[in-house]
C-alpha cells in the first residue's frame, strides 16, 4: 500500500526534474495502464498518465507542456495509490509538468485565475476581505480565542483554513469543531486573520511560486508563536504542513480533526446522548482517506453517535471517487464543462444516493458545498443531506 | 513601437472603507491599495499589441503603497522597464496628477517620444476620467476614450473600437502618436505565475524619477467624506431565511404588487 512521506526538495524545472531521482522514477514505468483506468478523467483526456509518460520519456516535452491535458487531473491519488512501481505521480511528478503547462497556457481559466490571485493577495480563494477571517468566531458556542491575544503558548494550534472560515456551510463545520473542543477540554486558539491558505491546491495546480511565497508567510507566523501542535479540518491543509512544509524546517505535529476526536472518543462518549435517528453513509475524501489511510477513525466515530446507523457506497476507503475539487479542481468547474467532462461530485453523489442514506457525511470541506450542488443538480437535495462529520459530533453532542 | 502605460493605484474596496478622524479623508489603518482595474486593462493592451507587433513597454506609476508589486508584476508580463515616480503631494486632484505627468516625463531619460499613451479610461476615484485627456491636451497629442480594443497599422494609425449602449459598437482611427484611455483590453489581464513575479523582485529594476510639479495646482481640498445616511422608510428585514421571505411576500401583497 502506498504510503504518504515527507517530500525531498523537487527539482525545480521539468528538465531538473527527469534528472532527479523522482524524476528517474519515470525510466521505471512499465507502461500497464493502471494510472489512466483509475484516473478518474483518464476517459476524457487526450493523454493519460500513461501517455504522459511515455511522452516525457520519449523526449516529447514539448507536446505535453502544449497541451492544457493536466488540468484535469484533480490529484485524487487514485495513479499513485495503484501504480505498482511507486512513481510518485500525484505529488510529485505530475505537479512539475503542471507548473510548466501553467506557464504556458495562452489563458488561465478565469475561475482559477481568481482563485489564484485572491489567494496570494488576500490568503483565501474567495477574495474575501482578510480581516472577517475569524468573523464566524462571533457565532461560535463557545470562545475562541486568538493566539495573539492569549499571550501564552497553547496546546493545539487549530487552523481553520479557508473554506471553514469563510465559506457559509463551512462556517457550520468550523462551530461544530469549536463546540467539540471545547467539549473535549482541548486547548487551543486561532491565528484569525494572520492566517492565510496552507497553499496545497495552488502547488498541485502547479502555482509553485504561489505556495512557496504562502509558506513563508504561514511558517513566519508560526515562529511567531509556541504551540505544541497543528490542528486542521482541511485535509489538504494536512497534507501541505505534514509534508511540505518540513521541506523548510516545520517539525510540529500535524493531525486532522476528524482521526484527532477520534483519537479522543471514549472522553467525548459520556456526553453524547442525543438521538440522531440518521442512516449516514461516509465518503472517504481522497486526501485524508487515500492518501493518508484515515478510514476507520470517521466511521469509529460515526458508529458512536446514537442513532446513527453506517451504510457503505460501492466504491470506498482506498477505492472512493474523487469529489472533482482537489488540485485546483475547485475552480475549473466552467473549464471542464466546456470540455464536456463529466462532474465527478455527480458520479459520487449518484452512489451515495444509491445506498438510501439520509446523510452523506464528509471530511473534507470542499464536499461540502461541491455535493451539495450535486445533490441539487441531480433532484436528491429533498432526501439527501451532507453534513460534516464534526458537525454530526457537535449534534449529538448534549447541551 | 514604444508604449507607455500609466498605471495608479486605488483602494482595494474588499475591505470595508472606513471615513478617518479628521471626517475628510479614508482611514488608512486597513485600507490597501490595488492597482486600478482599467489601468491593468490598460497594460494588458499594451502587452497584446507588443506580441503582435514587436516593441517595448513602459510602466510608470506615482509612488503608493504595494505599487512596487504592481510594478514587478507587470514587468513578470512582460513589461520592459519600469518607473516609480516619487515625492508626490498629497491631495493631488486630476488636474494636478496630470500636470504633474506632463512635468515629469520629459525629464525622464529615454522614455519620450513614444507612440502610444495608454491608462485605464476611469478610476474608482477618478470617475471623471480627467487624467487621460489631460495629459493628451500637456503633451499635444490626441486622445481617445473608452476604448475596448486597438491595434495599430504600419501607416501609424490606431483603429480603436468603443462600446455604446444598444449593442452598438464604433470603430475610430487616430494618428500616432495618441493617449488613448481603456476601458478594456481585448481580452482578461493575463495571469502570471508567483514564480515569475519572485524572479522579477529578485531581479529588480524599478526605476525611481522624483516627480517635477507641473504648473497648475489644482489641489483638491476635500471638505467632507462620510457613508451614506440610512435615510428613513427603509426597513432592514432580520430573522431566519423563512422569516424574511415571508416579510418580503406580506410586504409585496400590502403594496399590491403581488
Amino acid at each position: 500500500m502506498a504510503q504518504a512521506t515527507v517530500m525531498e526538495a523537487p527539482a525545480p524545472t521539468l528538465a531538473g526534474l527527469l534528472a532527479s531521482p523522482a524524476g528517474r522514477q519515470l525510466l521505471s514505468c512499465i507502461q500497464c495502464g493502471t494510472c489512466a483506468g483509475t484516473c478518474p478523467y483518464g476517459d476524457v483526456m487526450r493523454n493519460t498518465p500513461r501517455r504522459l509518460i511515455g511522452m516525457l520519456r520519449e523526449g516529447f516535452i514539448e507536446e505535453v507542456i502544449a497541451s492544457d491535458d493536466l488540468l484535469s487531473c484533480v490529484t485524487c491519488y487514485d495513479c499513485w495509490a495503484k501504480c505498482p512501481r511507486g512513481l510518485r505521480l500525484t505529488d510529485v511528478l505530475l505537479p512539475l509538468v503542471k507548473e510548466q503547462v501553467l506557464l504556458r497556457l495562452p489563458q488561465v481559466p478565469a475561475e482559477l485565475q481568481s482563485a489564484l490571485s485572491n489567494t496570494l493577495r488576500y490568503g483565501n480563494p474567495m477574495g474575501e476581505s482578510p480581516r472577517k477571517r475569524a468573523a464566524w468566531v462571533e457565532s461560535a458556542p463557545v470562545p475562541v480565542p486568538l493566539l495573539r491575544d492569549l499571550g501564552r503558548p497553547v496546546d493545539v494550534l487549530w487552523i481553520v483554513e479557508c473554506y471553514a472560515a469563510y465559506y457559509p456551510r463551512g462556517q457550520d463545520n468550523a462551530r461544530a469543531t469549536a463546540r467539540v473542543l471545547g467539549a473535549l477540554g482541548v486547548d487551543f486558539a486561532i491565528l484569525g486573520n494572520e492566517e492565510k491558505c496552507a497553499g496545497e491546491c495552488a502547488r498541485l495546480v502547479g502555482e509553485a511560486g504561489l505556495f512557496d511565497t504562502l509558506r513563508e508567510q504561514n511558517l513566519a507566523t508560526f515562529g511567531k508563536y509556541e504551540f505544541a501542535r497543528l490542528l486542521t479540518s482541511d485535509p489538504h491543509a494536512f497534507d501541505a504542513f505534514s509534508y511540505v512544509y518540513p521541506m523548510l524546517g516545520f517539525r510540529r505535529p500535524v493531525e486532522h480533526t476528524t482521526p484527532f476526536v477520534a483519537a479522543r472518543l471514549d472522553d467525548l462518549k459520556p456526553r453524547l446522548t442525543r438521538e440522531l435517528g440518521y442512516r449516514v453513509t461516509y465518503h472517504d475524501s481522497c486526501v485524508l482517506g487515500r492518501h493518508n489511510h484515515m478510514h476507520d477513525q470517521p466511521r469509529r466515530i460515526l458508529e458512536a453517535l446514537p442513532g446513527v446507523s453506517l451504510v457503505e457506497m460501492t466504491h470506498n476507503r482506498d477505492n472512493t471517487i474523487c469529489c472533482g475539487g482537489g488540485g485546483g479542481g475547485m475552480w475549473l468547474d466552467t473549464f471542464y464543462k466546456a470540455k464536456g467532462h463529466p462532474r465527478l461530485s455527480d458520479r459520487r453523489v449518484e452512489e451515495a444516493a444509491a445506498t438510501g442514506a439520509d446523510v452523506l457525511a464528509v471530511s473534507c470541506p470542499y464536499e461540502v458545498p461541491r455535493f451539495e450542488d450535486s445533490l441539487k443538480v441531480l433532484g436528491y437535495d429533498d432526501r439527501m443531506v451532507v453534513r460534516d462529520v464534526m458537525e454530526l459530533v457537535a449534534e449529538a453532542l448534549a447541551e | 513601437m514604444k508604449i507607455l502605460v500609466l498605471l495608479k493605484m486605488v483602494p482595494d474596496v474588499v475591505e470595508e472603507l472606513e471615513v478617518a478622524a479628521d471626517g475628510a479623508s479614508l482611514d488608512r489603518g486597513f485600507l490597501r491599495l490595488i492597482i486600478n482595474e482599467r489601468d491593468e486593462n490598460a497594460l494588458e493592451q499594451a502587452l497584446i499589441l507588443k506580441e503582435r507587433h514587436q516593441g517595448e513597454v513602459v510602466v510608470l506609476a506615482p509612488e503608493a503603497p504595494e505599487v512596487d508589486d504592481v510594478l514587478y508584476t507587470a514587468m513578470a508580463r512582460g513589461a520592459d522597464r519600469a518607473i516609480k515616480v516619487t515625492g508626490l503631494r498629497e491631495g493631488l486632484g486630476s488636474r494636478a496628477s496630470a500636470a504633474m505627468l506632463a512635468g515629469t516625463l520629459p525629464g525622464i531619460a529615454g522614455l519620450l517620444p513614444v507612440d502610444l499613451v495608454l491608462t485605464g479610461c476611469q478610476a474608482i476615484d477618478d470617475l471623471d476620467g480627467l487624467v487621460g485627456p489631460l495629459v493628451a491636451a500637456h503633451l499635444g497629442l490626441p486622445y481617445i476614450g473608452i476604448v475596448t480594443g486597438l491595434d495599430v497599422d504600419a501607416g501609424n494609425v490606431a483603429r480603436c473600437s468603443r462600446e455604446y449602449s444598444g449593442g452598438v459598437r464604433g470603430r475610430f482611427e487616430v494618428d500616432l502618436p495618441a493617449v488613448v484611455g481603456i476601458q478594456g483590453a481585448e481580452k482578461p489581464p493575463r495571469y502570471v505565475p508567483i514564480a515569475k513575479v519572485r524572479a522579477a523582485m529578485a531581479a529588480g529594476g524599478i526605476e525611481t524619477v522624483p516627480a517635477v510639479p507641473g504648473e497648475e495646482p489644482g489641489l483638491l481640498e476635500t471638505l467632507e467624506m462620510r457613508k451614506p445616511v440610512v435615510a428613513e422608510g427603509a426597513e432592514m428585514i432580520a430573522g431566519e431565511p423563512d422569516e424574511i421571505a415571508a416579510r418580503i411576500c406580506e410586504i409585496l401583497i400590502g403594496r399590491g404588487l403581488l
